[in-house]
């Protein structure tokens, strides 16, 4: 990976994932390394067994609870630490709460890795701020066109009037979300007047550690194994899409499922699901919110990772950027379900 | 629009069968006649003429989104869904429109005979003042195709919800060559006796698939015959004039000039349920014959000598312009058989046989022939059935041979569309010859989203090499494909080509060394090509 500039490149892909030479780190590695900078919790950037760890304040507390006692430091947003010649400094992504975007610069020369992020402010977790930079690598899972997502106001009215529709029919409204970061923010923007929230301990356990943090969420219910699951009509779950058609999930009686995720824009996707509704909700960004960020770093050397990487590859460089595709092993949205959900089950079991 | 649009979201939102046809049934008690018989229209596959070409909507809606052609159309390859894609890219509409849906469909009738630039005019203003989902409808009926998850008998059991009139007297109504241009709602399902129309089907009668035929009971309930691997057709002679159909609903008449001849050797209001099969004079030919014949219109001398076609005939609907599906089948059948009897040696004409067995064992046997018979297996009827309407369980079963097999290697992959627009779906499979694997088939289908989750995740950590959206990963899973029969390709690198392929089973449980060699596959080609 060699951008435009003539200095050495700050960060190269290798076999275990992004390095940088001058610090002798990783961010986001997929294989064991000796220190990892994590961009947030989500199990395709953040994996286990790493000797040291680096993140945000904000971002460590959800690294425990999903990979145990891990060794390692926190920052806070915007603060610099000097690792060998490269000087770091994390940044908001507004992806999920901790994330972070992480500045590298060395001898003069800044790289910023996105992570994942989204640019709308969705009122709970740090707002995406761009960082100037030289060369940018940016995530682009909805890197097309036909990506342009409503204002999460308007999803909000969505779900609520699904949900007092339900309620009214005499059904429980099962909504689901990722345990991590979409749960919560579907979470908030519920309407608690319309009726009880109850949450899979799988989201229930994130939120325990979201809300020690002082994140604001609404009153929930776990569900536990003794819970009178006909205690609650007209409630809305939220749980993570695992439980779509299983036994958990017909306990509660007739049910109404719905699902919030970016890729419910797609149709075909939304019947593929199998769910009665789709929310079109994501915490990445959409095409206007790619472009926009990408223009505001002020970058002209790209690296854009998964997603639809060359397509929206192509379109850069037409656009006049040195635009080039970066083959990571990261997922995108909806791909950290397997750790999660499984963990989930495994909970509600025990 | 906005009610038609309205009900396309309710149906489109719920995967419940019931709450679809309330809201259908809704909507055809309170919608505008002329709304209501246009929806019947496209419900059942019958669209307005085609008022512009894809190719300009692609460049229009190219040019207002603001993104090159090529973007446009990879988005499009991504969604699926042309309607869809033009949806989604352009921006949101600068005002709103309270006009209904037969005023959207008179407005593309004028376009069709306007000049390009007032087409495009139009399309732009509509474009403007829809929302997402009126766009969307909008343009499925500017491009056709407009299948959303409701079935024709859906439709028709709403229909009768809302009016009161019996499902099958509908069915029979909305069959045949009506259009909405010229037949009004009050006309098509409200008038007592609407002109009847000559060549007007009956709803075909359809199967399930059985496996446990001891549940059926005795043996000697039943009637069993090859189940054909050809076109299922209506044959339909009245008034001095040939009709035949497929099962689609498509009047196919012209395509078998052949069957012509039964306008006259056929008694006046004769209907016959029967299969078109490539016949060689004494046996059906491999379905690829008939296949050259299908897309046709119009038939060269050369191919109609090489592929004559044949209807192989099942049953008799109507005899003497007298509807004869409440009769029981072995009445029904009777009647064909003195009817064919009639007909001279050379007719294109045959009663499809019976396959007489006294017991289901020995049926069983017969059923293991079926393939080197050309048949896909038995149809299994009830003797005293009547001619269902459409789908019912319990009548009329196909008891398919189990297809062939093959175990073969993943070499490539590519993600699928429209509602796998973000899964690796479309495999190419390989066999294989000596120390090479060579590529004999690609299969999408018989993977559980779960699988096919999984799977691409691993795609993803395993590619070698991208071209274009097409990945070469390591060979290293491997998979049993199915098939419904083999033949000889010199079009294929292979070979050899696959009927219907399939994947089976995700054999995890095998490594590469045990897949099967091009030689296995030839074998297979010996045998039943």
């Amino acid at each position: 990976m060699n951008g435009t500039s003539m200095a050495a490149p700050v960060l190269t892909l290798t076999e275990r994932g992004l390095y940088c030479a001058a610090g002798d780190f990783f961010i986001d590695p997929w294989r064991p390394v000796d220190r990892a900078l994590i961009t947030h919790g989500h199990a395709d950037h953040a994996r286990s067994g790493h000797r040291r760890y680096l993140c945000t304040d904000a971002c460590m507390p959800v690294m425990r609870h999903r990979l145990g006692e891990i060794t390692g430091e926190t920052v806070g947003y915007g603060e610099t630490r000097q690792i060998g010649d490269a000087t770091v400094s994390f940044h908001p992504a507004g992806h999920v709460p901790g994330s972070a975007q992480i500045r590298v610069e060395v001898a003069g020369e800044v790289w910023v890795v996105s992570g994942d992020y989204k640019t709308e402010a969705d009122g709970l977790c740090e707002t995406f701020q761009p960082v100037r930079c030289h060369t940018f690598i940016s995530e682009c899972t909805f890197g097309l066109p036909v990506f342009r997502w409503q204002p999460q106001a308007e999803v909000a009215a969505e779900i609520n009037q699904w949900w007092a529709t339900n309620k009214a029919e005499g059904r429980t409204s099962l909504l689901m979300a990722y345990s991590l970061g979409k749960a919560q923010r579907v979470l908030h923007l519920l309407d608690p007047e319309i009726g009880p929230i109850l949450t899979h301990a799988a989201v229930e356990n994130t939120n325990a550690v979201l809300r020690a943090q002082g994140l604001p969420l609404p009153d929930t219910i776990r569900i536990t194994p003794e819970l009178d699951r006909k205690a609650y009509p007209g409630a809305l779950i939220v749980a993570p899409p695992s439980v779509l058609g299983s036994a958990w999930a017909r306990r509660f009686g007739p049910l109404s499922t719905g699902f919030a995720s970016g890729w419910m824009q797609m149709r075909g996707v939304r019947r593929r699901r199998a769910a009665d509704r789709g929310f079109v909700i994501s915490d990445h960004a959409d095409w206007a919110g790619l472009l926009g960020a990408i223009k505001d770093t002020g970058a002209q050397s790209l690296f854009l990772t998964h997603g639809y990487t060359e397509i929206f590859t192509r379109y850069l460089r037409e656009a006049g950027y040195d635009a080039h595709v970066l083959a990571t092993e990261f997922g995108g949205e909806d791909t950290d379900d397997s750790t999660a959900a499984h963990a989930a089950q495994g909970e509600d079991a025990a | 629009m906005k009610r038609f649009a309205a009900l396309f979201t309710a149906i489109d939102q719920t995967t419940r069968t019931t709450a679809k046809v309330a809201a259908l049934a809704d909507y055809f008690r309170t919608a505008p006649d002329d709304d209501k018989i246009w929806t019947i229209a496209l419900f059942s596959g019958r669209r307005p003429k085609r008022a512009v070409t894809t190719t300009r909507l692609r460049d229009w809606a190219a040019e207002i989104a603001g993104v090159p052609l090529w973007l446009f159309e990879d988005s499009y390859s991504i969604v699926g869904d042309l309607a869809e894609t033009i949806a989604l890219v352009l921006p949101p509409a600068a005002s709103v429109s309270d006009d209904s849906l037969s005023y959207w469909i008179n407005l593309l009738r004028d376009l069709s005979q306007a000049e390009d630039e007032a087409r495009k005019t139009a399309v732009l203003r509509a474009w403007d003042r829809l929302d997402t989902t009126e766009r969307l409808v909008f343009n499925k009926l500017l491009t056709g195709g407009f299948r959303m998850g409701v079935s024709q008998k859906l439709m028709t059991r709403a229909l009768a919800q809302a009016t009161g009139k019996p499902e099958a007297e509908l069915a029979h109504r909305l069959m045949g060559d009506w259009s909405p241009d010229s037949t009004g709602f009050a006309e098509l399902i409200e008038a007592d006796d609407p002109a009847a129309d000559l060549s007007r089907p009956y709803p075909f009668c359809l199967a399930y698939g059985v496996d446990d035929l001891a549940s059926l009971g005795p043996v000697t309930d039943w009637q069993a015959e090859w189940k054909w691997d050809g076109i299922r057709a209506q044959v339909i002679a009245r008034g001095g004039k040939l009709f035949v159909w497929s099962r689609g609903e498509e009047l196919i008449t012209d395509r078998f000039p052949e069957l012509a001849r039964l306008a006259a050797d056929l008694p006046d209001g004769t209907v016959l349920d029967g299969e078109l099969v490539a016949w060689d004079g004494s046996a059906p030919m491999p379905f690829a014959v008939l296949q050259k014949r299908i897309t046709r219109k119009t038939v060269p001398k050369k191919l109609l000598a090489e592929a004559p076609v044949i209807l192989l005939a099942y049953d008799v609907l109507e005899h003497e312009g007298r509807d004869l599906r409440a009769d029981p089948l072995a009445t029904r059948r009777a009647r064909l058989d003195s009817l064919l009897q009639t007909l001279p040696p050379d007719s294109p004409l045959r009663p499809s046989p019976l396959i007489a067995a006294p017991d289901w064992e020995t049926l069983a046997h017969h059923r293991a022939d079926a393939r080197e018979m050309k048949a896909e297996g038995l149809m299994i009827k009830r003797l005293s059935s009547p001619y269902h309407v459409g789908r019912k369980r319990g009548d009329w079963w196909k008891w398919k041979l189990a297809p062939l097999t093959v175990d073969a290697v993943m070499i490539y992959a590519q993600s699928g569309h429209g509602r796998r627009a973000n899964l690796f779906t479309d495999f190419t499979f390989a066999v294989w010859q000596g120390n090479d694997l060579v590529p004999f088939t690609k299969a999408y289908s018989g993977l559980t989203d779960a699988e096919f989750a999984e799977i691409t995740r691993w795609v993803r950590r395993n590619t070698l090499q991208r071209y274009g959206p097409v990945r070469q990963v390591t060979p290293h899973h491997v998979f049993e494909i199915a098939f419904e029969g083999i033949q000889l390709s010199p079009r294929h690198k292979s070979g050899i080509a696959l009927r219907f392929p399939r994947m089976l089973r995700w054999r995890q449980d095998k490594t590469v060394d045990q897949a099967d060699s091009l030689d296995h596959l030839r074998e297979m080609l010996a045998q039943y090509g």
